[in-house]
């Protein structure tokens, strides 16, 4: 993939608060200049440290593709990896993942192909309203290269972190169960 | 959130200077930064502690040692921890979402505060978010709170899953401070609440988990954890056991009992262990001694259910340790 190298200072993005802090005696401690690779590209960003993975993710990257649904990592919406593992962006400060390595959702296809997972979710309606697919494709993903996908069982037990409200359990326990077993 | 400084320590002695002087260890961030955002907790100063070599797992002479920074995933897949002390994955892997359990640090998990919801709601009183306010737990919903180790000014239960299989196995911690290292069993590092639950721990300031020991027992294999909960997985305990049994020649030689969701620690049940001892296991037996655990029971209005489940709960993980092996 393409790396190329993105450089934006976000601090005129921040709140009249995160100014004032700015100007303190420890501003320099409340600004970190990270470098996060997301989906192959290299991010040099200068952050606010307050600024979780799913903040930057969303508003400095643009790639809102993760959602932020309790922002109190409990339904799983906001699920990325990071270095290959599963985590709940929310619940993370962007700050400390200084040169990890981040996949999206919008990392997933190649190219114009989409990732088998997601070919699965939309073949087995593993959705209804949409919101916590991107997280429920993330999540499966790890799933799968974990080796948690023996049986249906062990599948919703593993994906007890990510919860969709419209109840589309039974599709996306489907789509995992088939996407692992082409894998 | 309201604003704080981050730095990042390669040293320990880094971490414990910066730590004794007022900042905050961060490691996986699930608890802390979660309470932050709902201006909880409000620390000024944060230390990253992630780059510090604290995070293996190995045995050293029957001993399961786990580094402070190992993540509960890890812990729970790993082939020292199955093979010596299967109790300790298994209360591993019922804590949390796969996704918290990959970020979540073995010594953050032992520090986690509360789920009481009132110390969440900052319109609410609550004695361990401001001292001397109150307790709206008392008189508010309070369900899923303690019947064991309560006091009038605070009645919220230790969420920790791991803890209460720790104290159960007589797991001991090592920490590291300005004055040196010390050693001392896990139970011991948290307090009742008394009249002070704003203070949850033994630490002393500055001090950083370095690792927890587990020491081998004739028990330690056939032990089990169960979680009693509202939904299958994913949530915290109603109540919990975390059971182990010596059993030789159809006698129990030796148990160790802990129960997890109904006090204000992971709660240890030696009355229960040691009438276990000489007994022959089976319902009958473990009946009668699960009773005990909750003599000074205090239920609240609403988690008077607690007294019931409580024993049959031990029953059924004293069922379930005398089946494994």
């Amino acid at each position: 993939m393409a790396t190329t190298t993105v450089s934006r200072f976000v601090a005129s993005k921040l709140k009249s608060g995160s100014r004032a802090k700015a100007s303190s005696s420890s501003a320099l401690e409340s600004i970190a200049s990270v470098r996060l690779i997301v989906n192959g590209e290299t991010c040099q960003l200068d952050l606010d440290v307050r600024q979780s993975l799913l903040d930057v993710l969303r508003e400095t990257l643009d790639l809102t593709g993760t959602k932020k649904g309790c922002s109190q990592g409990a339904c799983g919406a906001c699920t990325v990896l990071v270095n290959g593992r599963r985590v709940v962006s929310c619940l993370t400060i962007a700050a400390m993942h200084d040169g990890a390595e981040i996949v999206t959702i919008e990392g997933l296809a190649n190219g114009g192909a989409l990732h088998p997972l997601q070919t699965a979710f939309i073949e087995h309606e593993g959705l209804q309203c949409g919101f916590c697919t991107s997280g429920q494709i993330m999540s499966g993903v790890a799933c799968i290269a974990e080796g948690h996908t023996r049986s249906p069982e062990e599948i919703k037990f593993w994906m007890s972190g990510n919860i969709c409200r419209c109840g589309a359990y039974p599709g996306i326990v489907s789509a995992i169960a088939d996407a692992a077993g082409r894998s | 959130m309201i604003p704080f400084t981050l730095e990042k320590v390669d040293s320990p002695e880094q971490a414990i200077t910066a730590a004794a002087a007022g900042a905050r260890f961060i490691a996986g961030g699930t608890t802390l930064i979660d309470l932050m955002r709902e201006e909880v907790e409000r620390p000024e100063r944060l230390v990253d502690i992630n780059a510090l070599d604290l995070d293996e797992i190995y045995e050293e002479d029957g001993t399961l040692v786990i580094g402070a920074l190992a993540r509960m995933s890890d812990i729970a897949a790993h082939p020292d921890v199955l093979r010596l002390q299967p109790l300790i994955a298994e209360s591993l892997i019922e804590g949390a979402s796969p996704q918290l359990r990959n970020m979540a640090s073995i010594g953050g998990n032992l520090l986690q505060r509360v789920r009481c919801p009132y110390f969440r709601m900052l319109d609410a009183a609550c004695n361990k978010r401001t001292p001397k306010s109150g307790c709206a737990a008392l008189d508010g919903l309070n369900s899923g709170h303690a019947i064991l180790g309560t006091s009038e000014h605070c009645v919220a239960t230790h969420p920790s899953d791991v803890a209460v299989a720790f104290v159960a196995l007589d797991a001991t911690m090592r920490v590291r401070g300005p004055e040196g290292e010390r050693s001392f069993p896990v139970e011991e590092l948290f307090r009742l609440p008394g009249n002070t639950p704003h203070l949850e721990h033994t630490l002393q300031p500055g001090e950083l988990i370095v690792e927890v020991r587990v020491p081998g027992g004739a028990y330690s294999r056939r032990a089990r954890y169960l979680k009693v909960r509202d939904r299958a997985s994913y949530e915290f305990a109603l109540v919990s056991a975390a059971a182990a049994l010596s059993i030789e020649g159809g006698v129990i030689r030796e148990a160790r009992l802990a129960v997890g969701g109904v006090a204000t620690r992971p709660w240890r049940l030696r009355a229960c262990e040691a009438a276990l001892a000489g007994r022959k296991p089976g319902r009958r037996a473990f009946e009668e001694v699960a009773q005990l655990a909750t003599e000074g029971a205090r239920p609240l209005q609403h988690n008077r259910y607690k007294v019931e489940l409580l024993p049959r709960t031990i029953v059924r993980a004293l069922e379930m340790a005398g089946e494994a092996a």
